[in-house]
């Protein structure tokens, strides 16, 4: 037989291919050992692009503009996520309203008990449109959205409501907590948020006393705040109960107070533990449980992520989370970097909040906002009336946003917003707005002025009459419980500071040649750039080819992809 | 036509479980008829005080419980020798005298949950108090014996805010929320439902966008209606829920809304005010729907979270209860007292009303005595077996 020359022949050859191959192999893998970082992050250090700078943008952010999508698309992922989060804050640059510094609970000794609940009434209604004012102002100027959407999330996760706190004030202060610690130790903030006087209105825990024990916070701590169903018993609640007894507050100055004499300091049985557990002891056990990590990540998963969050991978940053101290940043860094973060069929999968809606809207096309008020009016009608979360789950979020009155409502916003039969020319002299010039002088709260042209054949403006019709609506509901009657009565001195004077305008001014005039020439990409801005995938019924005009970046508005990031 | 036909044999199995030996003969003779018959509900938001809606007058006890804002007895609307009306509730005295009003007393649940929030959660969903439900027993309902396809929708909630009891369905349910049939037309020009989904959240949207439009073109805007409504915001509703009744093919249920009823100081002149808002708005509903011929076919059902606590508070008002008295008017109705009204002396700890029927019980009634759902259906939305209250027998 000659099969044996025949094999060492081709064993001959195979053994060369051989040695090339694992020649090649070995600098494959050097290679590739040079590339990943030495913690198993396969990042590649190549410059991510437009679309996954845009992603990236659109998910931590309220919708990026070409010029910022353009400057991420030059770092790598690891640097783009290391910028977002090293840009962070923990305060917010627009001022709060003045009488955010005092408690209101001020003792009023020349009123009746029902003239002082009705003059506290109107006072929280009034205050509660302004604390939403400056809230939606801060979004619309911060230079750190990432910054207000984990305020946001963490105002949904602890939701607490002014209906029942009964004090703006005191959600101004929480709303404060929450930024301080939104990228940074929830642990830290846990504890706080624990004996935050809102919360402790809110959830009861300021009637929960030695002997007469009130569970609600006790439960939503562990049920929504930490552990999740399934994780507690009912035995554990009425334990935790008893612990956080005495946790109260002043009611002068509005602040915490651990009140000693109604504390239960007896031994407690509670997550398999005993002892004389108080209430910090009671957050410590809590924050020993691993599913306190899993639940928290699986929900900043639904918001960053995915609608459905993979559970190995939710468990597994849980761990790490767990083990770094709960440090909100490295979790929030390893959660973007992941695979499942940026695969593509996770691009366009979440529904806007009415929050991403109408302040992303409004930022990406650098809309100059006289007063922000209406919106925040507008975000109530759309399902997310901020400081109001309907009940200690928070607003439910995802496909749950929309039915069809929200749909409707938003679509209607967004067909407003672009709407350019009503959009009149200073210089036209026709319709029924060329007289409000002067409105034109008047400070942008959002936008600096100066990047809009204000004058000139390119302007347009828009006077919201539906947007008047709502908002007049509440409006002369408030002025009925301010007592003084309809529109007409009402003058700027008697009414609040900050914001609410020109709460019946709803006026808002956009150029849509100025727009495109200053969109960034693009070689390569030119023809999608403009429906690769605005929407997350491609459009389901506009065309990608876009006009240049406002009915062209409406269609692309009223577009159902527009609705999803 | 089909769809309809499937509907109305599903409807026909459950008559046939109905018509067992040894129910209650009122099930035969309240012959079932399916998702013809229209339920409106009306949330009374905010919890409304039953004890001062429906009132044990002639019990010494109420007095004592409410010393300040009782309504005095020469004042109440008497019923009976033991219970009378809000004096507020006299344009609905002549459907409480013609045997079409009904009050269900003593409704509640088991480990009362006293916040507002969660206790009308678990009234919509038609949850235990510890159990969290997705979806709005209404949408169970309509998930398990689905409306004919013909309708403008399964259930609108009309107001614009949510979804309450129709919220949260399978993919097939239709739930339409309707701030005025103006607006609603209005911006249903926008809606779209063309193109192809290529995620799970495109497809919810598409499939709103679907509904609106078909609702949008199932609602004829010149169809209006001769009754006159009342011009407050309640009236309104009740216009906009007999617009939607009118005008399009047929709905199986509507809610409307009225608040707030959250008394907790100086609540004699507030809840009178509402009181009469409400009864006005049902009178109205009554009136249009003998004008649309279907009053028998109608019925409509207070509700809300929670009753208030029996004693009154310091600020001449009423803090969070437990049970609670709710009304239910229709041509249908056999009108009168059902259940037993809570002890007014024998409280829980806590100076709470306890409970003599589950409020699931009036659900289970709706499911099977006004629609025909079969014990089984009706139990598999409830989620458990609840004795139904004979609302018309």
């Amino acid at each position: 037989m000659n099969g044996p020359e025949v094999s060492n022949a081709v064993i001959s050859k195979i053994r060369s291919l051989y040695w090339s191959w694992l020649a090649l192999s070995i600098l494959v893998v050097l290679i590739v050992a040079g590339i990943a970082p030495s913690n198993a992050q396969p990042v590649p250090p190549v410059p991510m692009g437009f679309d996954e700078a845009r992603h990236l943008l659109n998910r931590t952010s309220f919708a990026a503009q070409v010029s910022e999508i353009n400057e991420f698309a030059k770092l790598t992922r690891a640097e783009a996520v290391d910028r977002l989060l090293a840009e962070t804050r923990r305060q917010a640059s627009y001022p709060p309203p003045t009488w955010s510094r005092t408690y209101e609970r001020a003792y009023r000794p020349d009123m009746t008990q029902e003239e002082r609940m009705k003059a506290n009434r109107r006072e929280l209604v009034e205050r509660g449109l302004e604390l939403r004012t400056w809230w939606v102002a801060e979004m619309l100027s911060t230079p750190s959205p990432f910054t207000e959407r984990m305020t946001l999330f963490w105002h949904n996760h602890f939701a607490t409501s002014q209906q029942k706190s009964r004090s703006a004030t005191l959600m101004y202060r929480q709303n404060v907590l929450f930024r301080k610690y939104s990228t940074g130790n929830f642990a830290a903030m846990l504890r706080e948020v624990g004996k935050d006087p809102a919360m402790l209105i809110y959830l009861d825990g300021a009637q929960n006393r030695k002997g007469a024990p009130n569970e609600n916070f006790a439960r939503e701590v562990m049920e929504l705040f930490t552990l999740g169903e399934g994780h507690y018993t009912e035995q554990d609640v009425k334990e935790a109960a008893r612990a956080f007894t005495g946790w109260s507050l002043d009611g002068d100055t509005g602040e915490f107070r651990f009140r000693r004499a109604i504390h239960d300091d007896g031994v407690k049985k509670v997550l398999g533990q005993e002892g004389r557990f108080n209430g910090d002891d009671m957050i410590t056990l809590l924050l020993q449980q691993p599913a306190t990590g899993e639940f928290v990540v699986g929900k900043l998963w639904r918001e960053f992520v995915s609608p459905e969050p993979d559970t190995a991978a939710v468990k597994k940053l849980a761990d790490n989370w767990r083990a770094a101290n709960y440090e909100i940043k490295p979790l929030l860094r390893e959660m973007l970097l992941s695979d499942a973060f940026w695969a593509p069929q996770n691009h366009g999968v979440l529904v806007k909040s009415p929050v991403d809606l109408v302040i992303g809207s409004l930022r990406q096309f650098r809309f100059s906002v006289e007063d922000p008020a209406p919106f925040a009016v507008i975000l109530r009608q759309l399902g997310q009336d901020l400081f109001n979360p309907p009940n200690v789950k928070g607003w439910p979020g995802g496909e749950a946003w929309l039915n069809t009155t929200t749909l409707l409502a938003r679509k209607g916003f967004l067909n407003r917003l672009f709407r350019a039969d009503e959009m009149v020319k200073p210089d036209g002299g026709a319709g029924t707005m060329a007289t409000s010039t002067s409105t034109m002088d008047a400070k942008p709260v959002g936008q600096p002025m100066d990047s809009m042209a204000v004058t000139g054949q390119s302007t347009a403006q828009l006077m919201d009459k539906d947007l008047v019709g709502a908002n007049r609506q509440r409006a002369q509901m408030r002025l009925a419980a301010r007592g003084t009657g309809g529109t007409d009565t009402m003058t700027p001195a008697a009414l609040p500071a900050f914001g609410v004077a020109n709460q019946l305008r709803g006026q808002y001014f956009f150029s849509a040649e100025q727009w495109f005039a200053q969109q960034p020439k693009q070689r390569e990409m030119n023809d999608d750039i403009i429906w690769r801005t605005i929407l997350a995938g491609p459009p389901v019924q506009a065309s990608k080819d876009v006009p240049p005009t406002l009915v062209g970046l409406r269609s692309l508005a009223l577009d159902p992809m527009y609705q999803l990031k | 036509m089909m769809n309809r036909r499937n509907f109305l044999t599903t409807v026909g199995a459950g008559v046939g479980v109905m018509a067992l030996p040894g129910l209650p003969a009122f099930a035969q003779s309240t012959s079932p008829v399916g998702y013809k018959r229209l339920l409106i509900l009306v949330e009374l938001k905010g919890a409304n005080d039953g004890l001062n809606t429906f009132i044990p007058y002639a019990d010494d006890a109420y007095a004592t419980l409410r010393p300040t804002i009782g309504i005095k007895r020469d004042q109440v609307l008497q019923v009976s020798d033991k219970f009378g009306l809000h004096p507020a509730l006299d344009t609905l005295m002549p459907i409480w005298n013609k045997g079409e009003m009904a009050a269900v007393t003593g409704l509640g649940y088991p480990q009362p949950n006293l916040s507002h929030f969660r206790s009308i959660e678990i009234w919509d969903t038609g949850s235990n108090s510890n159990q969290y439900l997705n979806e709005g027993w209404l949408a169970r309902a309509f998930d398990s014996v689905a409306p004919p396809k013909s309708f403008v929708a399964d259930g609108v909630a009309i107001g614009g805010g949510d979804l309450g009891p129709f919220a949260g369905g399978a993919m097939g349910s239709r739930a339409l929320s309707i701030a005025s049939t103006d607006a609603f037309l209005r911006q249903a020009k926008l809606a779209d439902p063309h193109g192809r989904a290529s995620n799970s959240a495109l497809q919810h949207i598409l499939k709103i966008e679907g509904e609106a439009q078909s609702a949008a073109l199932n609602i004829d805007p010149k169809v209006t209606l001769k009754t006159e409504f009342p011009t407050h915001a309640f009236g309104q509703q009740v216009k906009t829920a007999m617009q939607v009744v009118a005008a399009s093919p047929g709905v199986a249920a509507l809610r409307v809304g009225l608040g707030s009823f959250d008394t907790h100081q100086g609540q004699l002149g507030a809840q009178a005010g509402l009181l009469k808002q409400l009864g006005e708005g049902i009178k109205a509903i009554k009136d249009a729907s003998i004008e649309l011929g279907r009053w028998q076919d109608t019925l409509i059902v207070t509700y809300c979270e929670f009753g208030r606590r029996a004693k009154e508070n310091q600020s001449a008002g009423t803090d969070h209860g437990t049970a609670n008295t709710q009304f239910v008017l229709g041509g249908a109705v056999k009108g009168g007292i059902k259940g037993t009204h809570p002890s007014l002396t024998q409280l829980t700890g806590d100076g709470n009303f306890i409970h003599s029927a589950d409020y699931r019980s009036l659900y289970a009634s709706l499911l099977r005595d006004w629609w025909g759902f079969s014990g089984v259906q009706s139990e598999k939305v409830l989620g458990g077996k609840y004795a139904s209250i004979p609302l018309f027998a």
